[in-house]
This record gives structure tokens, sequence and C-alpha cells, in this order.
């Protein structure tokens, strides 16, 4: 089994090397990593923190928009674009298990996602650290958000191969993957906002808010990397208004999900008729 | 005791109401090769469909390899090749074999050997969407040949083959059927198989019109025997009125008779000596054997 899901990476890995997904992935987060590094020098002073605390904080409002979306790139095409080129048929008549098939491109596509974010956030760490000595105390965080980064990919990799299986073709996967993105990253947090302004402090902002805020995979990690940053502070909006949620909670969703996720999409994929 | 690598018995499929395979039986055997013939949306491709487990079936059994069609079992033992091989056209044809190779539990060193077996071990380091079909379905072929497998279902091999590969091919599967592999292989036409094949099953409408060797086939199909008569000058007029039933083409003579009367036909055109010139016997040609099973249905 070990055997068939490594062999199924390492191709996946090599396509996903020869298709630029790799040199894509990596030029977008640390693109994004060193203008947000660049751009959050400013404040530092005022708040009394360290440099990379503060670059960590903005790391982990871009990483929400950016990982899912790399991980939704890489994804959509899985199933359906087997499906599109005719190899679909040819690859389940091997001796390989549907969830292996799965669980090998997840490995090959959180490589790529490991790569971009050890890049991006690295040249992040270092710029802070060659402006601010003390930033190392930030190290810490930095890695938090490493991992938590790379959870989140997952999460979204799974739902994009759900997706995928779903769709049946490369056209109508990569609809549903922007559709998802928009929904669960953008609109998700604009309604609760939403919400939590009409209600005006009554029982959805007390009881139903939090619940709504893990529920969600990208508002979990947030909650999570903000909740546990020296940075607290220097955020706002709607980290700021669930500080009361313990920090377990997020942290189990940010666990949990990847594991729904994946769930999801082998039911998804096992439904495929070639 | 011989025991059959695919054994299937009153198999049924309907798709949306239309029935797409109709109380179909047929058995393969070890070392066996076997054709299955029928023109497009005849159930070829359903029924190697349903023997793979890429799609259920309604009705019937399916045997494989002594196990249910699609288990681990099964797939561990059967080698497919689709009817228009493809493959992800960034990988090269070394790397989609050795890809393949660890699926099915083996060394990925083999892959070069393999492709060398198919005539492909030059174009090896290239990447398949430089391919052209013939060579992608070489790729397929390579692919079909790893392991041992015990059963190899082939949806029309040959098609995109020119006649030197097609031969080439042919010995391949002699090769492993003497070795002990069945082999179930799909054709649109009975001239492709011909004398390469043990068995003929021939598919019309979901269902299983005819089976047997080419001879079975001649003999249940008893379609006439056609003579062509060349008389000696000035002959013509009398050979017609001693062979009734002749037909003039231009000079020549044309007369068609059941199996059953050839030799009497033969005796009595032996029987004008000199005034013949010469004869040509034609049997019934592949092809109309084929169409007289694969028509025979309301057509």
């Amino acid at each position: 089994m070990i055997g068939r899901i490594l062999a199924t990476a390492g191709t996946e890995f090599r396509i996903a090397l020869r298709n630029r997904w790799v040199a894509i992935a990596v030029v977008l987060m640390a693109l994004f990593s060193l203008v947000l590094s660049a751009a959050g020098s400013a404040p530092t002073g005022g708040l009394g923190v360290d440099r990379l605390s503060v670059t960590v904080a903005s790391l982990t409002s871009l990483a929400v928009y950016l990982v899912p979306l790399v991980a939704l790139l890489m994804s959509f095409d899985a199933v359906a674009g087997e499906v599109e080129r005719g190899t679909l048929p040819l690859l389940l008549t091997y001796p390989v298990a549907r969830v292996e098939i799965l669980l090998g491109k997840l490995l090959a596509h959180l490589a790529v996602l490991t790569i971009a974010v050890a890049v991006g956030y690295g040249l992040a760490a270092a710029a802070a650290l060659w402006v601010d000595p003390d930033s190392a105390s930030g190290l810490p965080s930095l890695l938090r958000l490493g991992w938590t980064s790379i959870l989140l990919g997952a999460t979204f990799l799974g739902a994009g191969y759900a997706l995928s299986s779903l769709a049946r073709r490369p056209s109508g996967a990569a609809g549903l993957a922007m559709g998802l993105w928009l929904g669960a990253v953008v609109l998700y947090d604009l309604g609760l906002l939403a919400a939590v302004v009409a209600d005006n402090g009554g029982w959805f902002t007390t009881d139903l808010f939090p619940f709504a805020l893990l529920a969600n995979p990208a508002d979990a990690f947030r909650l999570f990397n903000l909740a546990a940053s020296e940075a607290t502070a220097a955020a706002a909006g709607v980290a700021g208004a669930a500080n009361s949620i313990p920090l377990w909670q997020s942290a189990a969703s940010v666990l949990l999900w990847p594991l729904l996720a994946l769930v999801l999409a082998t039911a998804a994929f096992r439904k495929v008729t070639p | 005791m011989m025991t059959s690598t695919l054994k299937i018995s009153s198999l049924t499929k309907t798709f949306a109401g239309v029935p797409a395979l109709d109380a179909v039986s047929l058995t393969v055997q070890p070392g066996q090769r076997a054709a299955l013939l029928g023109h497009n949306g005849a159930g070829k491709s359903t029924l190697m469909k349903i023997v793979l487990g890429l799609i259920p079936f309604d009705s019937g059994t399916v045997d494989v390899c002594g196990a249910a069609p699609g288990s681990a079992a099964a797939r561990a033992q059967v080698a497919y090749l689709p009817e228009n091989a493809a493959f992800h056209p960034a990988l090269t044809g070394q790397e989609q074999i050795a890809h393949y190779l660890s699926l099915r539990g083996e060394s990925p060193k083999q892959a070069l050997r393999l492709l060398e077996r198919v005539g492909l071990h030059e174009a090896a380091r290239r990447r398949i969407g430089t391919y052209s079909k013939g060579m992608r379905q070489r790729v397929g072929l390579a692919q079909a040949l790893i392991g041992k497998p015990r059963l190899l279902v082939l949806d029309e091999p040959t098609s995109g083959l020119d006649p030197v590969s097609r031969r080439d091919f042919y010995a391949l599967l002699d090769g492993l059927a003497a070795e002990g592999a069945a082999i179930l292989l799909s054709s649109h036409a009975l001239t492709e198989v011909e004398a390469r094949t043990d068995r003929i099953l021939i598919l019309s409408r979901g269902r299983m019109v005819a089976t047997g060797t080419l001879g079975d086939l001649r003999r249940t199909a008893d379609l006439p025997v056609t003579m062509h008569v060349t008389p000696v000058n000035g002959y013509a007029s009398e050979i017609e009125r001693a062979l009734p039933g002749a037909i003039r083409v231009g000079a020549d003579l044309r007369l068609t008779c059941g199996q059953d009367e050839k030799l009497a036909v033969l005796g009595r055109i032996t029987g004008l000596g000199a005034k013949v010139a010469d004869i040509e016997v034609t049997p019934p040609s592949l092809e109309d054997i084929y169409s007289h099973f694969s028509q025979r249905d309301g057509q």
C-alpha cells in the first residue's frame, strides 16, 4: 500500500514540476511574503513586539487567502483531468485502491505546498531577522503558522479532489473550486460580519458565532494562529471579536478538517464510474 | 482439471432501460485467444468494462480468475488495454511504464525492457505528448505485459497499428498465450483476427449470436460458394447451357452453389473437358461470414 502511494506521489510530483505548478506556487508565496514584510515594517515600534511576530500576523491574513487558492488550483484537475484525458479507466483496473490514488496525489501536492510555504515564510523571516535581531522570539509563531498553513492546504486539496470527482469535467471542477474559495474564504466572513452587526450583541453573537467560526477551516486557522500568537493585539475585526474561543477548539478544527476533507474526497471519488 | 480463466453466464446489463447485454455467456480457457467481434454499440466495450469491474451489471455471474470482477484479487491478475490508450502527456514513456510497474509491485527498472519488447525503446525518454497514436498504443501494450497477467482484456488493440506492427502484436500474443495467459480481444472486423485467434465470439445488439472457431462459423453460416469459369474461345454459350444458374460476366461465367453441392458442380464443370480454360473457386469471405451473423437480427 505504501509503495503504491509513494509511486503515485512521485509521478504526481514530477507532473507538478513539469506543469510549472511548483514554480508558480513558490513564486506566488515568495512574492506575497516579501511584499507583506516590506509593508508591515511601519507600525512595529508602536506595538512593542518584535518584527517577526508582526510579520506572522500579516502572513496569517495572507495565508488564509493564498494557501486555499493554491491548493484548489492544484487539485481541481486531479480526478476530472484523468476522466477527460481518458486515463482513469486504465488506472482503475490496476490493483490500487482509490483512496491510495488520492493519498498519493495529496502527498505530492502537499510537498509542492510545503516547498512554497517554506520558501515564502523563510524569506519573510530572513527579512525580519535582518532588520530586527530580536525577531528570533517570533520564530515559534512562524513555525506554528507553517504547519497550520500546510494543514489548511490539505483541507482545501481534499475539498478540491471532492469537487473534481463531483464535476467530472475540468471546466466544471474549476468553477466549483473558485466558488468554494470565494464562499469559504471571502463571503463566509462577510456574511458572519453582517449577521453580527444586525444581531447587535444578541444570541447569534454570543452562542452561534464562535461555532460558525470554528466550522470554517479558514477561520479556525486564523483564530488559532492569532490567538496563539504574541501579536494578538495587532489583529482586528472577526478574529478580535472571537478571543473567547479556547485555543484547543480552534486547534481541533485545524487538525480535523484535513481528515474530513479526505473522507469527503474519497467518498466522492468512489462514486465516479469511468 | 482445466478451469476457465474467465467465465460469464447469463450476463445482462441495461443502460436506462435499453439492453446493452442480453443473457451473454462465454468462457475463455488458459492459453486461449478469444476474439470478440461486433459493430459499434454491439456491447463489446460494455462486456469488457464489466469483466474489468469498471461498471456494475444487472444479473448473471462473472468469474474472473476465481474472483469477483474488479476485486483486488482479480485486478492483480488482469491486464487491460483500452481502445484509445491515453497517458499523461507530461510523462515520458519510460516514466509512465515505471509508474505502472510500481502499482503492480514490480521493479520500475523493467520499464526500458518492456518498451523494447514493443519496439519503443528509442522514444522511451521522450514525453508521451510527442507520441503518435500508434506509439501510444504500444505504450498501452507494454503496460499490459507487466507481470504475468492470467487474463488480458484488449479493446481493439490493432486499431491504429500498421500491418507490420499488427503482425508483431499477434506474435507477442502468441507468446503470452503459449505461457498460459487467456486473451480476450475485440475487433470490428473478422479479417483482422482471422487465423490469429482460437475462438470467435460475435456480439450483435447485446446478444451472443455465434461462437466457435472460424471453421465452425463457416459451416454454421453455410454461405454459398462462388465459382468463376473461363471458357475456351467460342464455347461460352455451350457451357452456359450445361451449367444452369450461371451468369455471364463479360466473356466469363459465374455461378454460386451451396456448400453441399460444391463437389457435384465441380464434377459437372470438369466433365466439360477441354471447353473450360480455367476455373476459380471462391469460398465465402470472412466479411460475408461476419455480416451473416452480425446482421441476422432484424437488420
